[in-house]
């Protein structure tokens, strides 16, 4: 279980988290939803310690993930990240991206850590590039092999920070897929998403943020159909999500 | 006109021998400096006390000429430090290297700042350690991106040797001075050390696109 307690944080003036608690279950697949600004993707950093909370705790299990550096060493070894510009290691190959904390963090040989990341790979369908660069990759395909440099270090939760935000339509039904897939097969997430009907279909829970605050947490079709609070209300209308058939149509 | 070589060609060895002095103080300059303004860059990219007070002496040393800071090393400070009589390669190895880890850091430093925080972070969450990290990123990409400044920077540490001349270090400026004041032939020998110094750093120049160009992972 992660246990967020009465979390806040400051960038300079702007109040971007205010005493957020919620527990997430492992075993759950979660989806947090929000305007822009609203705090989504800062609850999610400071969940794997790339954002230091200005005050509260965040407690895995027993483990409070700021008391140490080992705490939260310990925490990302079972938390993967993949963030919304893909952070590929620019000077190394698909492969090479995914070998690297292979070698480095699990302490695997050259040898091993190719064949393990060649099934990562597979995995998202790229098996025909794993000597590109970044450069040289599409953006679909960028997302696609941080994905795989995550999956290949057999996290037990990965965090998805707004995946296709910087995809264009084509490239984000691409990318969706293979995160339909993963969730299909049993892999658990937090993610963090502007794609409405995806987010309905892969989540159990939803997780309603807006101007720094946890408005709700519901099971996921009872939000879209009933959400608890009125702001949840105006926003799904603004998002113009109108039900499962253009839902469907979107990323299928 | 008075052009006369033939009094100077015997002397061209004894020219040519200041190579390996001008090399041997480049080379030991842009070693240490390299390391030292590599520190230096680690502590002034982040805030903090060290790295305002790095910054302080980055920027004397960028801000007075080299010319005073051999003396000032060489002449000044055995004035007040007792017992402190640097021999004339003591001082110029010592200010050479520090005077070349003042400009490189600031290179470095520009070449951290150039790296997009994004890759830092996906590899902390991957849990890469600070040293993999460094070593294995920040380097790398970092290298490739500043590394024409870098070897503009060899490139100039090969011609300010030549102020080494002044604690009369027996670099190649040096030998000229010795060449023509006894041949008196000094167009002849300036002729010679210009060459020399034009083909050292052409050499340089050369090879340094050959490294970028293999560092240059975005145009394969």
């Amino acid at each position: 279980m992660i246990y967020v307690n009465q979390l806040n944080k400051h960038f300079k003036e702007s109040h971007v988290l205010q005493d957020v608690s919620i527990t997430f279950d492992p075993h759950i697949t979660y989806a947090i939803i929000g305007s822009s600004g609203s705090g989504k993707s800062t609850l999610l950093r400071c969940l794997n310690g790339l954002e230091t909370p200005s005050s509260g705790e965040i407690k895995i299990d027993d483990i409070n993930i700021f008391e140490s550096k080992d705490n939260l060493a310990k925490a990302r070894s079972n938390m993967g990240m993949v963030f919304q510009n893909f952070n590929l290691f620019e000077h190394k190959t698909a492969i090479e991206n995914v070998m690297f904390a292979l070698i480095k963090v699990k302490k695997l040989s050259h040898d091993e850590a190719f064949k393990t990341a060649s099934t990562a790979l597979d995995k998202v369908g790229l098996s025909h590039r794993y000597n590109n660069y970044p450069h040289q990759l599409s953006g679909g395909e960028k997302q696609r092999v941080s994905i795989a440099r995550t999956l290949a270090m057999s996290p037990q939760l990965v965090l998805f920070d707004e995946p296709t935000s910087a995809l264009d339509p084509e490239m984000t039904i691409e990318v969706l897929k293979v995160i339909k897939n993963l969730v299909k097969d049993g892999l658990k997430c937090i993610l963090v998403t502007h794609e409405m009907s995806f987010a309905k279909e892969v989540a159990d829970m939803i997780v309603f943020m807006d101007q720094g605050k946890i408005l709700e947490i519901t099971p996921s079709e009872q939000f879209f159909t009933q959400p608890v609070s009125t702001r949840a209300v105006q926003f799904l209308s603004h998002t113009q999500f109108k039900g499962e058939t253009q839902g469907k149509k979107h990323y299928s | 006109m008075n052009i006369d070589f033939t009094r100077i060609i015997p002397r061209i060895p004894y020219l040519l021998q200041g190579v390996q002095v001008t090399l041997t103080i480049a080379l030991v300059a842009a070693l240490i400096g390299s390391v030292l303004g590599f520190i230096i860059s680690l502590i002034t990219s982040k805030k903090g006390l060290l790295g305002r007070v790095l910054f302080l002496f980055v920027d004397f040393f960028r801000g007075t000429p080299l010319y005073f800071q051999l003396f000032f090393y060489h002449y000044g400070l055995p004035q007040v430090i007792p017992g402190f009589l640097p021999t004339a390669y003591h001082s110029a190895f010592v200010i050479f290297s520090i005077n070349s880890a003042a400009y490189l850091s600031e290179i470095f430093r520009a070449g951290i700042q150039s790296i997009d925080k994004g890759q830092i972070e996906a590899a902390k969450a991957l849990n890469i350690s600070t040293w993999d990290i460094v070593t294995g990123i920040i380097i790398p990409i970092g290298a490739k991106n500043v590394l024409p400044a870098i070897i503009n920077e060899f490139i100039t540490l090969i011609k300010e040797t030549s102020v080494a001349a002044v604690i009369s270090v027996n670099e190649i400026m040096r030998r000229h001075t010795i060449v023509a004041g006894t041949t008196f032939r000094a167009f002849e020998s300036l002729i010679i050390v210009g060459l020399i110094y034009y083909t050292l750093t052409k050499t340089l120049s050369i090879a340094g696109k050959v490294v970028e160009r293999k560092l240059r992972y975005d145009l394969r």
